[in-house]
């Protein structure tokens, strides 16, 4: 193995072990139970609750379908917040809040370059949370199939969307970690993260009013906060199949995906995901610590 | 053999504020410098720059021949910041183990537990840092510095937490270091130090080496005293050389001699003389 693999490896390795290792996990783990419980309950209660009903029916909509797809749409909004809040944490401090607690000098005053310890970082940051917001996404469907006997139309690409939308969220993380301090950092991923739902929101609406111009806006910020593009990609995606006066009803709901990204969302997203790399390695190898 | 530091003409600025303002800087193989200067007057940036961490604006400095902080420099180098955390969740064992592999060091566990031993945290291996004192984890931080086997040691303020038993474990930790030809640049305030193990010393002031040279040759003459019948005679201005001539004019002046001193200066005092009103 060459060195800089090497380097990469250990440090990964050693960031992964104070993700584990820290108490923030098990923090993410309990609150993570207990949604999971909750939406159990809840999806449970929904699908009950509709089979008890036939107003649905008598109007042409699929209630199982209507109930199954917005549950599992409010799961994945949750499953993004939750990976977000877990990629925030597990990157808090990566530069500038472990060079002002003095914790980054020991590391970078070693042979390995700073390219690597940022690299290495964000690959550790992106195992975990990957793997956590898959965990979440996973056993979401599950539960909505087993408790209603709904299962999406395309699952598999709702989850690569998540995956890719958290990595996102990682790398603007890491990207703030080199020129903000922690706590400003967090505040500013939260913002960034809450401006890119509201534009997903905007654009709902604007499809339910048929307005261009807001469609348009949340279009933009979609695009200029690609996670949010991607999360709405993946929510389309979920209910690509349904069709009639359901589609209609699902797609238009806060979370039903109305917009279609199109086939240039993934390699801008990866574009972005480097242009990000770039710029936090550029900040980082500059900075005097 | 290239000098293990060598800074020629190191000047860095922050924003308005001048840290190093043309530094000249050499540091033999194997040999024990110390580092002195009030707080701010940029020692901590000098070795920051010396290991890597921070650029300098202009003026340039090697270590072992390399450019300061290029990859082969920084794998020659042992470096313990003035203020410094390790992971609270890791034991002394892997984090010295982490600095090992990051170090590329081949040394393994009998590295690790002799480093450990040398600072006397060989009882201490699988506790976690967050259950160590504060001079458990300055002794910590020197045992990684010394990761690797490095031949040029940076060492910023390396006995500030420790109790007088840990300064002495440092001292002779310097010592055995000379003596297997490791190059150190020890940055301390404690002058008794410095002057009890350093071969040489460089005063630095506003980002300016303003004196350096061995302790014996910075600590300024103090006169000599001269005990005689009537009392004790001041010369202030004399030195061990002057002493036969005194002698002689005053025996030939009928006094009776009963001892001689000739007054040395310590380093505290050639320090406060050269940087005044800064070191207080």
């Amino acid at each position: 193995m060459s060195p800089a693999l090497l380097d990469l490896r250990i440090i990964a390795g050693y960031a992964l072990r104070e993700a584990v290792r820290r108490k923030v996990l098990v923090v993410v783990v309990v609150l993570t139970a207990g949604f999971l419980v909750l939406y159990a309950f809840g999806t449970s209660e929904a699908f009950k609750e509709v089979s008890r009903s036939n107003v649905a029916s008598a109007a042409g909509i699929e209630e199982k379908v209507l109930t199954g797809s917005t549950l599992l749409g409010l799961a994945m909004f949750v499953t993004l917040f939750l990976g977000t809040v877990l990629a925030v944490f597990v990157t808090l401090n990566a530069v500038r809040g472990d060079a002002e607690r003095g914790l980054l000098q020991p590391l970078v005053v070693r042979p390995v370059g700073r390219s690597t310890l940022l690299l290495g970082r964000f690959l550790a940051a992106s195992v975990v949370c990957v793997m956590y917001v898959q965990f979440v996404y996973w056993a979401a469907v599950l539960l909505t199939g087993a408790t209603g006997g709904y299962w999406p139309d395309n699952p598999v690409f709702g989850g690569l969307s998540l995956a890719a939308a958290v990595t996102i969220v990682v790398a603007l993380a890491l990207l703030g970690t080199t020129l903000l301090s922690s706590t400003a950092n967090g505040i500013a991923i939260f913002m960034v993260f809450g401006a890119g739902l509201a534009a997903g929101l905007i654009g709902q609406i604007g499809s339910a009013l048929g307005s261009h111009t807001l469609e348009r806006i949340s279009s933009i910020a979609a695009w200029a906060l690609p996670f949010e593009a991607l999360y709405q990609d993946g929510l389309h995606a979920l209910t690509a199949d349904v069709v009639g006066v359901t589609g209609v009803i699902v797609r238009l709901g806060p979370f039903g995906g109305a917009q279609d990204a199109g086939p240039w969302l993934y390699p801008f997203a990866l574009a972005y995901l480097v242009a990000a790399g770039l710029l936090a390695d550029r900040v980082f190898r500059r900075a005097d610590l | 053999m290239p000098d293990a530091l060598h800074a020629v003409g190191l000047r860095k600025v922050y924003r308005a504020a001048v840290a190093l303002d043309g530094v000249d800087l050499r540091v033999a193989p194997g040999e024990l410098v110390g580092l002195l200067g009030p707080n701010g007057a940029g020692k901590s940036t000098l070795t920051k720059i010396a290991c890597g961490l921070a650029r300098p604006t202009c003026g340039h400095v090697e270590v072992l021949g390399r450019p300061a902080g290029s990859t082969a420099a920084r794998a020659r180098t042992g470096y313990l910041a003035e203020l410094f955390r390790f992971p609270g969740w890791a034991t002394a064992e892997e984090l010295l183990e982490l600095h090992q592999r990051l170090a590329r060091s081949t040394g393994g566990a009998a590295e690790r537990a002799k480093l450990l031993a040398r600072v006397g945290l060989g009882e201490a291996a699988q506790r976690r840092v967050e259950a160590m004192s504060k001079g458990m984890q300055q002794r910590l931080g020197i045992a990684q510095a010394l990761v690797g086997d490095p031949a040029l040691v940076l060492l910023d303020e390396p006995t500030s937490a420790l109790d007088p038993a840990g300064r002495r474990t440092v001292r002779e930790l310097l010592e055995g270091l000379r003596g297997r030809g490791v190059a150190v640049l020890l940055n301390s305030h404690l002058l008794s130090e410095v002057e009890l193990v350093c071969d040489r010393v460089v005063i630095i002031d506003r980002g300016r080496v303003v004196a350096q040279g061995t302790p014996q040759e910075l600590a300024a003459p103090g006169g000599v005293e001269i005990e005689t019948a009537t009392g004790t005679r001041t010369y202030p201005d004399a030195r061990r050389a002057d002493v036969p001539d005194l002698v002689g004019q005053l025996v030939a002046a009928g006094e009776r001699i009963y001892g001689v001193r000739v007054v040395t200066g310590t380093l505290e005092d050639a320090y406060l003389g050269l940087v005044g009103e800064n070191a207080r």
